[in-house]
């Protein structure tokens, strides 16, 4: 599997990073590299096999359905690059 | 089931058939959110319920609310649909001012909840049943506002975190009408679990909408998809306008194009969202700060038993053990409440009247006061009472609408028999006055009882009117038609 400029144009364009022009081929090879890689991992048998998700426990713990966090807007806005009374501010998204 | 006339699109080739599917976002009633320990609560502060989690401070990892996976088992339960004790949550990659974490922790491939059914109360009183794919388990997002300032959108991440129930339909429905009657019924089913509370205006229930044109017979075409449609009036319109705007351009020699569209409810017309060109290419993969979700078959037994009487058994109850019509009983088990005040009017007495009674004059009077079945203007008591005292011959049923309306307008709840006592309208069922007024009557006619007599039957109404009317309509209704009978043969 190889990967053409337009497709790492689009896939950097999905990630919202901003790459030059000349810098695509490069990026390109090294995404091929790691498709590459992974084509190699696809080769082995995982027919019936479950996905290995955790070294430890098999089941998520769950929580009570306890309010026990929250109320704290001075923290939660404590790294905002701009507010508004308490909003997050940031650049008018036009619809 | 009788076969309805199939909906139909007409254009210049002939007739086209609409698919629909749908797609509804549920917002789960709980305390806290789906992975965090903040409120849920509506109208708060700006950004007062929000935790590190939610905000998507690094390194804050996300914990499973219980009652969350709980009500989604139960919503699935009551949509008759496979349960997976094995599930997985995957993150659903797109950049919006609103999504913190850029992504939302979804499920993708492995719901919580696979294929049910629901059955839907067409309006002529038959069932048809609609395919559910899928339910799974999401987030919501924040509230974007754009209209608080001139250069920036204001962002409240109060709703981030909120567990959503996404609940998926085959493409199964054909007309506008069973769009609507799937969300109606979707509603009810929601509100007697206790899920969700249904609520459309408040985007607690929120639709996307899928629709596609063929011609009958045909395989599906390209389908579109309409966002956010925040009624069931507007789903069945914007339907209605897709369809015929999708008829237009195949007929033109043009093809229709997967997208995703919006609904203008003021020009009536769909337009497409440019924005969200690239919004199907996800990147969806297993969240890696999540365990799969295992549940115990025990815990979901228990959930089972725990569940309501659901509207479609509820419903065959009534046509079973009250005798009532699929339509009446539909209408009377679509609110837990109208349920609830129904059987407590029906318990012991005439179940048929008893519906005509709660569905005509106390839905009337509702309607009238703009008041909801829970602080009805008369309890379910009292209208049994008065239905009481019609069965013992108390007072007629002209009687009983006129103290019906005393009750309503009183506002206090008062007791029928009060009002039959103090107003004096206890029926005449004593034969010689009612045989006194009846002879008055007939001499002050003579001449009608002459026509009569030669043959003119339809005068008998007459002589009952006037009969009433001389008895400021006390008299029992069927003593005054023996009467009457009697003396006019």
């Amino acid at each position: 599997m190889s990967l053409d400029a337009a497709t790492v144009r689009r896939i950097a364009s999905l990630a919202r990073l901003r790459v030059p022009e000349d810098q695509l081929p490069r990026l390109g090879q090294e995404l091929n590299a790691i498709l590459g890689w992974i084509e190699q991992l696809n080769e082995v048998n995982t027919g019936g096999v479950e996905p290995l998700t955790g070294s430890a426990a098999l089941a998520m713990r769950m929580r009570e359905d306890v309010v026990n966090d929250g109320a704290q807007p001075e923290a939660v806005l404590s790294n905002a690059p701009e507010r508004i009374d308490a909003f997050y501010a940031v650049p008018k998204v036009v619809e | 089931m009788s076969e309805a006339k199939p909906y139909r699109v007409s254009g210049d080739t002939g007739e086209w058939e609409v698919v629909i599917g749908l797609e509804v976002h549920a917002q789960v009633i709980s305390n806290a959110k789906l992975f965090s320990g903040a409120a849920t609560a509506f109208g708060a502060e700006p950004n007062t319920q929000v935790s590190f989690v939610d905000a998507a401070f690094p390194g804050m990892l996300p914990v499973i609310n219980r009652e969350c996976v709980a009500q989604a088992v139960r919503t699935g339960l009551g949509l008759n649909a496979e349960i997976n004790l094995v599930s997985v949550f995957d993150r659903k990659n797109y950049f919006y001012a609103d999504l913190p974490a850029g992504y939302q922790i979804s499920q993708y491939s492995r719901p919580v909840v696979g294929k049910g059914t629901i059955l839907l109360d067409m309006p002529d009183g038959t069932t048809r049943e609609v395919g559910i794919t899928r339910l799974h388990l999401e987030q919501d997002a924040g509230k974007s506002l754009h209209d608080q300032h001139p250069a920036k959108s204001l962002i409240d991440l109060n709703r981030a975190g909120v567990a959503l129930m996404e609940i998926v339909s085959e493409p199964d429905m054909r007309s506008p009408e069973e769009a609507g009657a799937y969300l109606r019924k979707l509603r009810t089913i929601l509100r007697y679990l206790g899920t969700c509370d249904g609520n459309m205006e408040e985007g607690s229930m929120r639709c996307d909408v899928n629709v596609s044109v063929r011609k009958p017979g045909e395989g599906f075409r390209t389908r579109c998809e309409v966002k956010n449609v925040n009624s069931v009036r507007f789903v069945m319109q914007a339907i209605e306008v897709e369809a015929l705007r999708q008829v237009r351009v195949w007929e033109e020699g043009g093809a229709v194009e997967q997208e995703t569209r919006l609904y203008d409810a003021n020009k009536g017309q769909t337009r497409s969202m440019r924005s969200k060109e690239h919004a199907h290419d996800y990147r969806y993969f297993p969240d890696p700060d999540l365990l799969p979700l295992v549940l115990d078959p025990a815990w979901v037994e228990e959930l089972k038993r725990g569940l309501p009487e659901l509207p479609d058994a509820r419903k065959a109850r009534y046509m079973r053990d009250f005798g009532l019509s699929a339509y009446d009983a539909g209408v009377l088990v679509l609110e837990q409440e109208t349920a609830a005040y129904y059987e407590a009017v029906a318990k012991g007495r005439d179940a048929k009247l008893a519906a005509n009674w709660v569905m005509g004059d106390l839905f009337a009077a509702l309607n009238k006061t703009g008041r909801s079945i829970e602080n009805s203007p008369v309890s379910a008591g009292n209208l049994g009472r008065l239905l009481d005292l019609m069965a013992d011959n108390t007072i007629s049923g002209r009687i009983a609408k006129q103290v019906f309306e005393t009750m309503i307008e009183a506002g206090t709840d008062p007791d029928p028999a009060a009002i039959v006592e103090a107003e004096g309208l206890r029926q005449v069922t004593d034969t010689g006055a009612i045989e006194a007024a009846v002879d008055a009557v007939m001499a002050k006619n003579a001449d009608k009882v002459a026509e009569y007599r030669s043959g003119k039957d339809k005068l008998f109404g007459f002589f009952v009117g006037q009969v009433m009317k001389a008895m400021a309509g006390k008299g029992n209704p069927a003593l005054v038609n023996d009467v009457l009978k009697k003396k006019l043969s």
